[in-house]
Order: structure tokens, then sequence, then C-alpha cells
């Protein structure tokens, strides 16, 4: 257990703190069940070392790097790190916005532990993170094409794989259904069911 | 397979099928002599997309999901999901089914550890410990079936409450359980904790700092093990956790042998949570699961009488439930260390995005770290103590 009150530093501090260092290049905070910043993606390395070395903030765990796609933007990706703070108990969320041509700066020069989450990103959502050490595919199969985890990718693939007793290995085939893909849209309106939209329009998209 | 390659180093390929590999692991070591030079882990050969398939269904048909990722203790992982889409609806889970929940979680967490010391014997040599310990497992797992009707992928665990409530005679023999558990600890204790072989194979095997179990994202078992007192359960509480009673062990050496020490030591504290519990729910009445028709289902025999009832069923368990939009992360103490759900949701009855983190993942990621500069045999000790379940590694 954290000895120092964790209540000493809030949610306000932390907002002053990285307004002063970093004022123009934060987009915007958001306090919504967690705390969650969104950052310009050239000042991640600054932005990230800031967090862990601050004497003030010492978040000094990377819990997590993943993506989120969101097709219709033009930087059609958010890549999200999740840190965490021991002596502080302070969690943050930190998101940067990317497409898919332009690359992210890896911050595997400040976490190691970083080095499998970009690769996974990279994997899953075609997410290109400069001067990583090592990039590979981390969860796919060896010669898989294409990324699984983007809105455009279909849930069923586009290749299986089976052994063929012929050939004497394994190959792969284009996926073929033993029944149609069924999508059900059960989202008729529930009576009673107020979308978001309606409740308080003119909300900013993210 | 073996190759030559400059002057003395030659790789061979740990696994898959290797049964010390815990699961569907590929690990290509690069050897000097027996001296380990690097050890690449190839993961994913169990991926199955899960994170996919969530963004496919809705909200309740994604609980399952959870159960398939750590297999060996499945209701802490439904926990996190549950946590995280409870808060983004803003329901709380009445408080019966908070005790419920802190009951199996700690059910799930000997479960695990049982798993992990007895396997971690039988890397280095053991045999009688996993039988043992085997036997203490399948008690558990009819807990879990008696409770959910199922003895693994229990999906009990859902947003809003547990499903249904507990027997009373179950509750009597969870209790008796955890009287005779301790004799069962001790028994395994006594073949390990001062076996000679046991040490000689685990004792300053596989040290990791303070600084760089940070550095490589560690949490749970393996942070403690190097001192730091860091647990979820008492530094940010859910649940009933902050009125119990219990102790959380921390290491000394951060070895392998040290997390197996903390592990046996966890196990005793998890029958101390259990039976406060128990004495909880004795006293305690009330409903298990959130009263909001809107979002939980009805029981079963209110749908014989009430149309409402029925229809409500009915729209839950084809369309399911609208979550606002928002996003949320939320970490429980699982066995393994700290399991979190990152859910980005747009007010459809799908998470937009369900991101798992896995505690494995980044244990496992340090492989390379920890093993350079072990022998050859101390790389199977090492990866017993990390606790590795390729289910949630691969997704």
């Amino acid at each position: 257990m954290p000895k120092e009150n964790p209540a000493n530093l809030s949610d306000e501090d932390i907002q002053k703190l990285l307004y002063a260092n970093f004022k123009k290049s934060i987009l915007n905070i958001k306090f919504n069940h967690d705390f969650s910043i969104s950052i310009e993606s050239d000042i991640t390395q600054d932005f990230i070392r800031f967090l862990k070395e601050s004497r003030d903030l010492q978040y000094s765990i990377l819990i997590d790097i993943c993506g989120v796609d969101y097709p219709n933007r033009p930087d059609r990706f958010d890549v999200v790190y999740h840190l965490l703070s021991m002596t502080k108990n302070k969690r943050i969320r930190v998101k940067i916005s990317t497409s898919d041509s332009q690359p992210v700066p890896s911050i595997v020069n400040i976490f190691p532990a970083a080095e499998w989450y970009e690769r996974e990103a990279y994997d899953l959502y075609g997410i290109n993170f400069s001067n990583h050490p090592d990039m590979r595919r981390m969860l796919t199969d060896y010669n898989f094409q294409g990324f699984p985890l983007r809105k455009d990718f279909p849930l069923t693939g586009y290749t299986q794989v089976r052994y063929d007793d012929t050939q004497k290995r394994v190959i792969q085939e284009p996926v073929e259904l033993g029944q149609e893909f069924r999508d059900f849209d059960f989202e008729s309106p529930w009576l009673g069911h107020i979308s978001e939209a309606d409740r308080n329009e003119g909300s900013e998209d993210d | 397979m073996t190759n030559a390659k400059k002057d003395n180093t030659f790789t061979i390929n740990f696994g898959p099928q290797h049964p010390a590999a815990h699961g569907v692991l590929r690990l290509v070591l690069e050897l000097d002599g027996e001296i380990v030079d690097r050890v690449d882990p190839h993961i994913g050969l169990l991926h199955r997309g899960t994170e996919k398939l969530i963004e496919n269904k809705t909200y309740t048909q994604a609980v399952p999901y959870f159960d398939r990722l750590d297999y060996v203790a499945p209701m802490n992982q439904e926990h996190a999901f549950s946590l995280a889409v409870e808060s983004l609806l803003g329901i709380d889970v009445p408080r019966r089914g908070q005790i419920i929940r802190v009951l199996y979680s700690e059910i799930g967490r000997i479960l695990s550890h049982l798993l992990n010391i007895t396997t971690q014997a039988m890397d280095v040599g053991a045999l009688t410990p996993p039988l043992w310990g085997f036997e203490e497992r399948e008690k558990l797992m009819c807990f879990y079936e008696r409770a959910s009707g199922s003895r693994m992928h229990a999906a009990y665990f859902r947003p809003g409450g547990v499903h249904q409530d507990l027997p009373d005679d179950l509750i009597d023999d969870i209790e008796n359980f955890t009287e005779t558990h301790p004799i069962v600890i001790n028994d395994i204790e006594e073949l390990l904790t001062e076996n000679r072989i046991f040490k000689q194979r685990n004792v300053d095997i596989g040290f990791i700092s303070q600084e760089d179990a940070q550095q490589y994202g560690f949490s749970g078992v393996m942070i403690r093990g190097t001192g730091l007192p860091w647990d979820l359960r008492r530094s940010q509480p859910y649940e009933i956790y902050s009125e119990l009673q219990f102790e959380i062990p921390v290491g000394k050496n951060s070895d392998c042998y040290d997390r197996y020490l903390l592990r046996v030591e966890e196990m005793k504290q998890s029958l101390k949570i259990m039976s406060q519990c128990i004495d909880m729910l004795r006293k305690e009445g009330g409903p298990v699961s959130t009263e909001n028709n809107k979002l939980f289902p009805p029981k079963r025999a209110e749908m014989k009488k009430s149309m409402e009832a029925l229809i409500h069923h009915f729209k839950l368990y084809t369309e399911g439930y609208h979550v606002p939009k928002g996003e949320i992360y939320r970490a429980v103490e699982a066995p393994k260390g700290e399991f979190g759900v990152y859910l980005v949701s747009d007010d459809s009855n799908k998470p937009y995005r369900c991101k798992i983190r896995a505690p494995g993942f980044a244990h496992l990621q340090a492989m390379d770290y920890m093993c350079k500069g072990h022998m050859l045999a101390d790389v199977s000790a090492v990866l017993g103590s990390l606790d590795i379940v390729f289910g949630e590694v691969d997704r």
C-alpha cells in the first residue's frame, strides 16, 4: 500500500500540472469515469516520459496500449495508453489519434513493456510505430494478411486453413461458410429507450 | 530442431507441445552451451479473436467469452467486464450480490493458485503435488457448478449482479471446505516448502528488481514478490473488499521460490475472506442482482405470471440493453495480476471496442529479460512461476 495519502493529489492538480507543461498540445481532458486526456501525437514521447519521471506523478507502470478504429474519421485510429501510478494510486488514460499511414512514435525506450503492446496494436490494426526495435506480428498466424480488428475486416475473415492430405501440408484457402453469415439487427427501438443523441442534442462526436 | 550459428550459440525450439510450456507457447531459445542467451516467445497459437467477437455480440453475450480467457479462474474475468459495464450504466449491485461475487472471486483465486503451485512443482520434477491439488480443485469446481450450472465456463457474474442466489446447503459445504482445505495446503507445503530439490530449483531463480518489475508492467504476485505491497483489493477496493480483514503477503527476494510462498499464503488469506463472506451471507438476505428489469432479466417464475416480465425477457435476450456512450477502464485483482477491461460504448447494444488487459501478457513479455544468463532447465521454472495461461495471453 502506498503510504502517502492518495487524496493529496487530486485530478485537478494533475490537470494543472499537465497544462503547465504541455499547454499547446493538449486537445482535451475528461473526468468522466476515468481521467482521460487527448494529446497531439508528436509530443507522445515527451508526454509519456513526463508522466513517468515527474516526481509529482510517478506513473511508473504502463498498463496497456491499444488501438481503437473509427473508420469515418480522417485520422481513423485512436492509440490509447493506460498508465498507473502506484505511489499516488492514480490511473490515467492518454489518447492520440493517427491514420493508417502516419506512424506513432514508439515508447519502448521509455517503457520496455510497450514492445509487445505496440506489436499487438500493429498486428490487429496496422498502426505503425516508428523506432520500434522488433516489429513483427504478434497474435495472428504466421503469414497472416490484413488487420483483423479494423471495423472493415469481416468477422469471418478471408481465409481458412486446413491440413491437405494430398499435399501433406497445411494450406490456406478462401473462407467458405457452411451457412450464410447471420447478423440480426435487433436495434428496433425499445419503447422507453431514448438514445444518447436525443438526450443531449449536439454533443460532440468522438 | 537445432542448427549451428555463430561460434557457440545454437537455437532450439521449446514447445508448442512441451508439457512445461503451460499450453501452446512456442519459445525460440538461443543457447550458449546450456546458458540461455535469448528467449523469443512466439505467442498467438491460441488466438481466437475474442475482442473482435465481443464487438459483434451484445453485452450479455460477451460475458461467456471472459470465462474462456484465463480458464483456470473464470469468474474473476467476468468480474472485470461486469464492473466496467455497470459503471457505464451507472447501476449498483445489491449487497448480497457483491458478497457472492467476492466469495467466488476468492474461490477462483484458490483454483488458480492451486493449479499454479502444483504445476510449478511438476515443472521442476515433482509429480505428487498436482495430484493432491487437483483433487481440491475438483471440489471447488463443484461449487462453481452448483452455483452456475457449469464447472468452468460459468457466466455467473453478469452486469447487474450474479445470475442466481446460492442455496443454503452450498454455503454450508463451502464453509466445510474452508475448514478442511488448510489441511491439504499443509500437506502440499510439507512436500514442497522445505524440499531440497524444490528449493534448489527455485531459490534465486528468476530474480527481478522492483524497478524492472515496474518497467515491465508487472502486477499481482509478480510485483508483490519484489516487496511492493500492491494489491487492487486493498489499494483500489471494489465490491466489499474494504470491509474485509485480510493480509497482503509480500516477498523479500523476488525469486521463483518467494512467488511460490506468496501464492500459498494468498490461498490461506482467501480462505479467511471466504469465511467472512459466508458469515455475511448468513446474516444478510436480499436480492443478488439489480431489480431494474430493463437491464437484468426477470426471474422465471415471474415470467409465468407477468406479461411485462415476459417482454423484458424477450427483449433482453434478443436486442439486449443499450449502454450509454462512454469509455471506461476497470480492473480487478485476478489471481494472476491486474486483469482489466477497457470498454468503449457507443449507445448501441454491442460494445464498440473491448480491450482485454491480461496480466500474463505483460509477464510473458519479460521472459527474455528474466531468463537471460540462466540455465536451460531454469526456463521452465521461471515460466512456471510467471503463472501463464494461454487463454488470456492470446485472447
